[in-house]
This record gives C-alpha cells, structure tokens and sequence, in this order.
C-alpha cells in the first residue's frame, strides 16, 4: 500500500457549461484586441464612454432620434415616409384628430375612430386598474397570511403573466366563442347562449376580465413583497392596545403598504394605456370599434390600412405619450407625498 | 369578526393553546379563494391542452365535451375510407353496431362492418354514434409539415437568443461604465436613459419604422432584434448591482496590470451573474412574447416569429381551430417549461427588482 501517492488528477471534463465559458472568454479576448488599444490611445478617463458606447448607439439611433423625428411627422402630412417628401402642414393633423362637435360623442368628430380609441382606453382602464389593484390586493392579503405551500400559490397566480398575450388571447377567444366551453356550461346551467365576443358591452367586459386575469400575477408579487416587510411588532403592539383586526387593517396594514400600492396602480395604468397584442388578438378591436384602444389605433392608421397616415399616427402617438408623461408626474407626485407621510 | 383578523393582521403561524394549528373560519376562506384561484388560472390553459386533441369534428360539437372523444371509425370491406360506427336501434329493439355508408337527409344507410351486405337504411334518430378516446396528434404533427411553423419557431429562437445576448452585452458595459468610473456627464448620461423607461415603442413608432427602413432592416430578423436592446431597465438593474460590487477589486486589478476591458470581463461580469441571469430571464420573455414591433417589420410569412403567425392564423377567414389550437399549445410550452424549472427564481427576481417591462 502505498499511502504517498497523490491521487490522479480527476481530467476536465468537457461539460456544456465549460464549453460556453471558453466560447465566452474567446470571444471577450478578441473583442480586447479591438478595446485594449484604444485604452492605451485615449487613456483610461475616457474608458467609460467607450463602454458606453453600444448601448448608448442604439439608444440614440433606435430611442432619441425617433423621440425628436415624431414631432417632424406629427406637423407634416402625405403618405411619405421619407421625411423629406413630406410636406410641412402645421398643426393640421392635430386639428383632424381634435377637430370635434361634441367630445363625448365620437360621431361628431372628423376622426371619430380616435375619440373611440380615446374612450374605450379610458373606459378599458378606469375598469382594468381598479379591478387588477382589488385582486391583486386580495390575492397577496391571502397569500400573505398563514397557508401552506405560499410558494406553490403564488406561481399559480403568476403563471399567466408569463404567457405570450397572443397566445392569452387565443387561449380566451377559444372559451368565449359561440360553441365554446363558457356557453356550454351557461347552456346547461340553462343560460341562454350569449355571443360574447360580437357585443360590445360584453366585449369590453371580457378584456377587462382577460387582461386582469393575465397580469394580476405580477402586481400581486410587488404587493406580497411589501406585505413581508411590514414589522410583525406593530400588530403586536396593536393587539396590546386592543386594536381590531379591521382597525388594524386600515391603520397598520394599510398605510405602511401605501407606497407598493401607489406602485402597482401607476405601473398598471401604464401599462393599461399601452395595451394592445392581447386585445388585438381577442377581439381585434371589435365588434365595430367597441374595444379599439389607442395604440392599436396608431397601428391602423399607421400600418395596417392602405393609406398609410404617419402623420395622424404620429400625432396620435405624442398624445399617448402626454398621457404617460402626465400619468408618471402624477406618481412621482404620489411617490413624494407617501414619503413625506411616512416620515 | 376575531378570525377576519387573521387575514387582516396578516399573520402566519399563530398556534393554539395544545400547540396545534387551528382552522379558522378565515383559513377556510383563504383555501377556497386560492382553490379558485387555481381553477381560474389554470383551467383555461387546461381547457386549451384538452381542446387542442380534438378532431375538427370534434371541435365543433356542442356542449363541448371536456376530453377528446372521437367517434370510432371501422375499415370495412368494399370500401376506400374507414366508415363511421353507430349504434343502431331498431323497431323491435333490437340494437346492432353497424357501420354508416353515407346520409341522406334523414336517413342513413348502414351496413354491418363484419358482413358487408346490402346497405340497410335506417332513420337518423335511430343511430348514436359510438365514440372512443383518441388523442389527435395529427393537429400536431400536420402544422409541422404543411405549414411554416417550424421556420417560425426558428424566427423565433433566433431573435430571442440573439437579441438576449446583445442585450446583455450592451447593457452590462453600459451599466460598467455608469458604475465603475467617476467622469463628467455620467449623471446625465444615466438620467437620460432612465428617462426613456416612459417612453415604450408604441409612442414612437413611426420614426422608428423609418429608422428601419432606411437601415434596410424591414424584413429582417435585425429590424426586431436591435431596437428594442438598449433597454432602460437592463442598464439599470446592472448598474444597481455593480454598484455592490467594491471598487478594490478593480483597483488590485489594475495594479495587476489588467486592461479596463479585462476588469469588466474577468472581475465585473462574473461578479454580477445573478443580475445578468434576472435580466436575460426578463429578455427571454420580452422577445419570446414580442408582439406589436415584429408585427410591423415582418410582413413576408417566411420570417415570421411564432407570436406573428400565431396571430396570422387565428386571422385567417376560415380558422382552423384544431391547428392553431395546438400550436398554440406549442407555444406556450417553452415559456411554461421555463416557468416549472425557474418560478421561485423568477418570481423572487421580480418582486425584488420591481420590473416586468
């Protein structure tokens, strides 16, 4: 027996993780070749830009460009894209979209299909946000009390937020068309059958109901993450002053979750103004223009009719964006003030 | 009103006085809103897995049945195609499986599968079809071939991939430089990048579409994949990160004679893999599940991404539910795949991190 011998060395072993390390590392090294003498040419205090550089390339080409060039089409008109053959019309395509009798009433309207959009966006939202924040709300409360297995019900409830909108669309527009599961379970419950997706009420119901079920999970995350970070002591010392579970509830519970909720309710109406794919795919905007939101209407009007109409898309995209502008000063309003507040 | 406390003060574990957990009436309410919950959540998705096995006839029937039942069909001699099988009921009650030749209004001719005969015609009310469970794979299997589906999962894989590496590459050198050095304009430099996270795509469409254009890049995977790289969120998520990292070890680094683009690559980059892997997840998701931007670029079939003609199927006059049903599934199976193997990690990345898009 001999106890000196060292043991072999174990040989490497060729493993997929190794392999994509060393294509990683080859290709860093050559890109070095490229870096390396530039650092030596322009000395390391300039370095940051070069690193800079890529991202800040393609954010300006792909970001700031189109930023400024969006007001260049909102004030010129024709069908050109080429900014160059297009005129310059003033504010003309802003008057054709706020050119209107009445605004309540799109018919009245020279571009009724905007102050629809316009509508049915507020309608969509004002629904939508409320609707997201109470279950989200609900959800994470349970999620946050004692129950088994929290992980497992948290991923349910985060499962669709995951899921392409087309497919969610078509995942839904399969269950509430005419000979679909909804209308089976309706009809044998003695229902009459109800075309869901060819009224228009019911249209905007189920949007609503479809794209809350489908991000409901991710809101229900940032709500259950403040929920943790609320201090058990409070409710302790609440309980020795005798504070009521609905007492507590609104002034321990509430209050301190305040800043996640005004979070949850920006980000959703954000994002709830910028809908489109999975509306786009479950009703197509449809019956008529019952649930055309703003978005898709740009895409209409810009790209998918035969008269490409830039310049009304792009005046239509710079009131989307005032909306958001307003939306985010408003948070950041909000965020400011439940700050002030907490301290 | 003492148990709705439970759920409103939120606390977890409180045992009763023989140190067992006692069921209140709040947890029952909490487990029935979570059965729920999983009903809703899951059973769409369900209902489209069990609709996708369906044979077109089968699709159209209603009620809709819950699993694909098929109704059987026999080879029967004399005969090109397999006959439909149908229970027959006669006047004088007698009941005989008999195999359906063709219809006529209301009646039908049917013979006997084992005994080719003469055709007897019966009423159709006499008949019941006979069904059986039968997985349809075909509507698997026929997208496969007769349609593009394989060269949109390509599309697909392809932007994802490649425009998650670019990603990760732009923005973890954009985030090195914002946290790693001192330099005039780095302030403003980062302000203005996180000023954009307001400004999504479908506000600037337009100029961006013109961007493509005179690039060449209409029609081309590119269009898709760089656009959307220099992502506000990426450079912020890393730059947060790299900010825990200490400056110290850049500094041995450099006293080692390491180039800057070695301090990022060999000490920076591995350093920050938790933040890196967190935004490439968010990447995967983002580009798997791209919609309206690929919409607009890619207008030739051949390129387009799973979502794109997804989308264009489902649009087509005549649908072809049992397809696109199971495509859809198709699609849906690599995000849920992830989805299983990666949730604790994804979900506490986003609740810690706070951004989805």
């Amino acid at each position: 027996m001999n106890r000196s011998a060292a043991p072999a060395p174990r040989p490497r072993r060729y493993t997929p993780g190794r392999a994509a390390f060393g294509v990683f590392a080859v290709v860093m090294t050559v890109i070095g070749w490229v870096i390396e003498p530039i650092q030596r040419l322009i000395g390391v205090r300039r370095m940051p830009w070069v690193f800079l550089l890529p991202n800040l390339a393609i954010f300006g080409v792909f970001i700031l460009f189109p930023m400024v060039m969006n007001f260049y089409y909102a004030f010129t008109g024709g069908t050109a894209l080429y900014p160059l053959e297009r005129p310059f019309v003033g504010t003309q395509n802003f008057e054709q979209i706020y050119a209107c009798g009445n605004y309540l009433n799109p018919a009245t309207c020279n571009e009724d299909l905007f102050w629809r959009a316009v509508w049915n966006s507020f309608t969509f939202v004002a629904f939508h946000v409320a609707g997201l924040v109470f279950f989200a709300l609900i959800t994470a409360l349970v999620l946050n009390a004692r129950i088994v297995a929290r992980g497992f019900f948290r991923s349910v409830y985060f499962y669709p937020v995951l899921l392409s909108p087309v497919v969610v669309g078509l995942i839904w527009k399969w269950i509430l068309q005419r000979d679909g599961v909804l209308n089976g379970i309706l009809v044998s419950l003695g229902f009459d059958r109800t075309l869901f997706l060819l009224n228009a009420d019911w249209s905007m119901f189920w949007i609503i109901v479809v794209t809350i079920w489908a991000n409901m999970g991710f809101h229900t995350l940032i709500l259950l993450a403040g929920l943790q970070s609320i201090p058990k002591e409070l409710y302790d010392a609440g309980s020795i002053d005798g504070t009521g579970p609905l007492q507590s509830f609104w002034h321990i519970t509430l209050p301190l979750l305040m800043p996640n909720v005004v979070v949850v309710l920006v980000l959703a109406m954000i994002r709830a103004v910028q809908m489109f794919d999975l509306v786009y795919v479950l009703t197509g905007g449809g019956p008529g223009s019952a649930t055309l939101l703003m978005v898709q209407y740009i895409y209409e009007v810009g790209f998918a009719s035969q008269i490409q109409r830039f310049g009304l898309a792009a005046s239509a995209s710079v009131t989307l964006g005032v909306v958001l502008l307003i939306i985010t000063l408003i948070q950041l309003r909000l965020t400011r003030g439940s700050e002030s507040h907490l301290a | 009103m003492r148990s709705l406390g439970a759920i409103l003060k939120l606390r977890r574990g409180r045992k009763g006085p023989d140190g067992r957990r006692k069921m209140h009436l709040t947890d029952w309410l909490a487990y029935g809103y979570l059965a729920i919950g999983i009903v809703v959540m899951f059973g769409p998705v369900l209902w489209l897995v069990a609709s996708s096995f369906k044979t077109p006839a089968g699709l159209l029937e209603f009620p809709p049945t819950a699993l694909p039942y098929a109704q059987t069909t026999v080879p029967v001699e004399g005969y090109d195609e397999p006959l439909p099988l149908f229970d027959v009921t006669f006047e004088d009650g007698t009941e005989r499986r008999m195999a359906q030749v063709r219809r006529i209004g209301i009646e039908a001719q049917m013979v006997d599968p084992d005994a080719p005969g003469e055709p007897i015609t019966v009423n159709i009310d006499q008949r019941e079809q006979v069904r059986e469970l039968r997985l349809a794979w075909e509507n698997y299997v026929d997208p496969l071939q007769r349609f593009n589906f394989l060269t949109y999962l390509r599309n697909s894989v392809v932007v994802t991939v490649v425009a998650t590496i670019v990603t990760l590459i732009a923005n973890s050198m954009a985030a090195f430089g914002l946290s790693k050095y001192k330099f005039r304009g780095r302030n403003a430099v980062f302000l203005l990048i996180i000023g954009t996270l307001m400004i999504p795509l479908s506000v600037i469409l337009v100029p961006v579409y013109l961007v493509i254009t005179e690039v060449g890049w209409v029609n081309n995977l590119w269009g898709v994949i760089i656009p959307g790289a220099a992502t506000p969120t990426g450079v912020f998520l890393l730059r947060q990160y790299m900010l825990t990292i200490p400056d110290q070890l850049l500094d041995a680094g450099r006293i080692d004679g390491a180039s800057e683009w070695r301090l990022y690559w060999q000490i920076v980059l591995p350093l920050s893999a938790p933040a890196m892997a967190v935004l490439a997840i968010f990447s995967v998701m983002w580009r798997w599940n791209d919609f309206l931007w690929p919409l607009i670029v890619l207008t030739r079939s051949e390129l387009f991404t799973l979502q794109v003609g997804l989308n264009a199927f489902q649009g087509e006059l005549n649908v072809q539910w049992h397809y696109v049903l199971a495509m859809t599934v198709l699609t849906l199976l690599p995000i849920t795949m992830v989805f299983a193997f990666l949730q604790r990690f994804i979900t506490t990345g986003i609740a810690s991190s706070g951004v989805k898009q």
